[in-house]
């Protein structure tokens, strides 16, 4: 591969991706350049293909061929496009509308009325783009996308990730071209260190830092590794980057390796993602028949390569030293530091290890400059975060922010509020790292500092909305639960501390925790983050601090009334029939798992408490509101 | 690893012709035991200590360092699953949205706890850590199908559905 080449590849390409960029005007002139009509794109990720985009595919494929129009009509299957709640989606081009939970039949009208006679389907649109006028924007413009800034996410969602020459249409690869053409090792490490970015994947440290302690190591064989070990439950940004653009991550590396001094690489991505496996493996094999992996790069003199290695299961292998003696065929087990990874890392050489959504940014940096990614972001967070929103809110799905948003611009305008009417209680951030940011502080600007400051974390991006139906201490529980299972047991702070943690997490949702017990929390945990070996450790008792310390009078209405205010801790709640209401039309009996409930047709039921299992069956069912929680 | 009886193990010759040509692919890799490792439990479905031994033999590595390896991470399984694996995500976006009572109501329905496996082998459950699905919470797979949005009421009819249809077998 010569830059020549590259450069025509790039322009064969590079108008259809302009048509899926440009607003809708211009982007009709462009698809007149190109040679397709028409494109539509289907999301192809997890999520959607989780909700049938599959079927979608099979579907449009067969109606285009009935129609014969499928050599004007240009079908790309592209990954996450971010509004995973709406699956599956897809978008017309080069209108840019946005069709949401798409059907079979939904496609085959699509593809009759929309791309054969040019008369969108408007009904099937996702209602946020079609005003009460009737006129539609395009999905840019829409309150999800209108905030965002996406770089990493730059690709996902507008190329096909298991083509190549797409990847090289959004210019793909020149920055590695830059790099080993122009710039010497140094040269590009600075050019990360003045970016400011800092790693995406929980703790922060700035990674031209890391770059450059890798490079300085002593040692001829380096390597430079990539952490796709995404274990915090409710993140999803580098599954997603790596499904949806895979080569920014291969880029990326190969950059690195060059800065670096390194000729192997790893890829330590979960077993458990096999689209972005599969879409790794793919766009690994591509990249080597382009000559854009393996011996001698663009004829530079550069040998790298990439191997992939999949994780079976385990959180702690998110931690880099784990997460390097897994890769080493080992229980996945960490060890002190220092020696760091770069002076000590994999088979005992320095090591370079990123996170995958760190890798995302390079190439953009390498590219536009250090200057340009510094002028996003905050005084000490620079450029761009992805946050996977969950829990209760609208629009679950991936955005991308510039650092310093506010809590509330991505929960109410990009997440588009909480749904059913209910309150905003609180976000949680950094997994079962982090802690949970109570209402009162949704107008903090967005930074690792500010979020620290709040007794959370950054962590690798999950932002998890709870609405007032969620406890506080059911919520400590949950995480703790987690870090139980998943300490490796290396060491006694983490084994011992976990589970004495949670035993008095427990006692408190069971009513039976004195003040006394709060104390003893804060002491365990204050054991626990000074003397725990790894990360795992330290951070465990977080979500527990984070919400005694905010939401102090939940913990005490368990421990000294002995009542849950949110309604979700078992052992303190109760279920009754209000005799007044009660109709007695048995649906609640009949649908009672445990036979809890009796009563005569037509009179009021009664629930025998001893028997009753709390799970709220009997409450959903009843169309009188005749059943209440105490 | 809890001891329960388990069915003996069954492995057929050419289970053990594939096993030999994972181990012969993974020899001299640095790091080989895990590939290995994950290519056995695809050929064999779980890990019975018989196979251990031949990993450890064939990598020339002690059977304590298999043994060590294939019991730290969950994905290894000791024991074998049911046809028909169920998996009830319990990642934080699907338990925020009451994946405990989805999981409840399969555990109820099918009269196992999690990590078990039915009698007659059909059914096992398991709970997972975030499909990354979070868009359809709370979710639950059984076997390459995902559920997603669902109510307890909903899974508890999801799985007559598979009873129904190995009664009409």
């Amino acid at each position: 591969m010569t830059f020549e080449e590259l450069t025509q590849i790039r322009e064969k390409h590079s108008d259809l991706i302009k048509v899926r960029k440009l607003i809708a005007s211009e982007a009709a002139k462009m698809a007149e350049k190109t040679e397709y009509r028409k494109q539509i794109l289907v999301c192809g990720g997890t999520g959607c293909t989780s909700s049938g985009s599959k079927k979608i595919l099979e579907a449009l494929d067969n109606e285009l061929k009935a129609q014969g129009i499928e050599n004007e009509i240009l079908v790309v299957r592209t990954g996450c496009f971010g509004l995973c709640s709406l699956g599956p989606i897809v978008i017309v081009y080069p209108e840019g509308v946005f069709y949401s939970q798409v059907t079979p039949e939904g496609v085959v009208r699509i593809v009759d009325e929309h791309l054969k006679n040019d008369q969108i389907c408007k009904d099937l649109l996702y209602k946020e783009t079609v005003h009460a006028d009737g006129s539609i924007i395009p999905l840019a413009e829409t309150n999800f996308y209108k905030k965002q800034k996406r770089i990493a996410l730059r690709n996902c969602g507008v190329i096909d990730p298991e083509n190549i020459e797409e990847y090289i249409g959004t210019r793909g690869y020149e920055a590695l071209y830059k790099v080993l053409d122009s710039m010497t090792p140094d040269e590009v490490v600075k050019e990360v260190l003045d970016s400011g970015i800092r790693g995406r994947g929980g703790a922060g440290f700035p990674t031209g830092r890391k770059w450059m302690f890798t490079k300085d190591a002593p040692g001829d064989v380096k390597y430079v590794a990539c952490n796709a070990d995404e274990g915090d439950p409710g993140a999803f940004m580098d599954r997603s980057i790596l499904e949806g653009d895979p080569h920014a991550i291969i880029e990326a590396m190969t950059i690195a390796s060059y800065a670096v001094g390194a000729h192997q690489g790893y890829v330590y991505v979960r077993a458990e993602y096999p689209v972005a496996v599969h879409r790794l493996q793919v766009a690994l094999q591509q990249a080597r028949e382009y000559g854009l992996l393996g011996k001698n790069i663009f004829g530079k003199g550069h040998d790298f390569d990439i191997e992939i290695r999949l994780g079976a299961g385990a959180f702690v292998c998110g931690e880099e030293t784990a997460l390097l003696t897994s890769i080493e065929g080992n229980r996945g087990e960490p060890r002190p530091r220092p020696p760091f990874p770069a002076v000590k890392g994999l088979f005992g050489k320095p090591t370079l290890l990123n996170n995958v959504e760190t890798y995302a940014n390079i190439a953009q940096i390498i590219r536009k400059g250090a200057a340009w990614y510094s002028s996003m972001g905050t005084e000490t967070s620079k450029g761009t975060k992805v946050f996977a929103l969950g829990g209760k809110i609208t629009n679950v799905g991936l955005v991308e922010i510039p650092m310093g948003t506010t809590l509330r611009e991505i929960i109410e305008e990009i997440g588009g509020g909480i749904p059913g009417g209910k309150k905003f209680k609180a976000a949680q951030t950094g997994g079962p790292s982090g802690g949970c940011i109570p209402a009162k502080y949704i107008d903090t600007p967005i930074d690792y500092e500010s979020l620290q400051a709040l007794g959370s974390m950054m962590g690798s991006g999950g932002l998890i909305v709870m609405d007032e139906d969620n406890c506080m201490v059911d919520v400590s529980k949950f995480y703790l639960e987690f870090t139980v299972d998943e300490s490796c047991g290396k060491c006694n702070p983490c084994r011992i501390g976990t589970r004495k943690l949670h035993q008095l997490l427990d006692k408190i949702s069971k009513g039976q925790a004195t003040m006394d017990d709060l104390d003893l929390i804060d002491s365990l945990a204050n054991h626990m983050k000074t003397s725990s070996l790894c990360a795992l450790g330290q951070s465990a008792p977080n979500p527990v601090l984070s919400t005694i310390k905010q939401f102090r009078e939940e913990y005490e209405a368990h421990i000294k009334e002995g009542r849950c205010p949110a309604g979700v801790c078992k052992d303190l709640l109760k279920y009754e029939i209000i005799a007044d209401k009660c109709k007695g039309c048995t649906l609640c009996a009949r649908n009672c798992p445990v036979g809890a409930i009796t009563g005569t047709v037509r009179q009021p039921h009664v629930i025998d408490a001893d028997k009753c299992i709390k799970c709220g069956v009997c409450m959903s069912n009843c169309k009188f509101g005749a059943v209440v929680r105490k | 690893m809890s001891e329960k009886a388990t069915i003996p193990f069954q492995g057929t010759p050419e289970q053990e012709a594939e096993l030999k040509k994972v181990i012969e692919a993974h020899r001299d890799q640095p790091g080989g035991l895990m590939p290995t490792l994950q290519g056995a439990q695809g050929i064999y479905g779980y890990l019975p200590i018989e196979v251990q031994k031949m990993i450890a033999d064939g990598l020339g590595v002690s059977l304590s360092e298999v043994f060590g390896v294939a019991t730290f991470y969950s994905q290894f399984s000791l024991t074998p699953k049911g046809e028909h694996k169920v998996s009830v995500c319990l990642g934080t976006a699907c338990y925020v949205k009451g994946s405990d009572k989805v999981l409840e109501a399969v555990e109820q329905k099918l009269g196992i706890k999690a990590g078990e496996c039915t009698a007659d082998g059909k059914f096992s459950i398991e709970c997972c850590r975030c499909v990354g699905a979070c868009g359809l919470a709370p979710v639950m797979t059984i076997g390459e199908e995902v559920y997603g949005k669902l109510t307890p009421d909903q899974a508890s009819k999801i799985i007559d559905s598979y009873l129904t249809e190995k009664g009409g077998e």
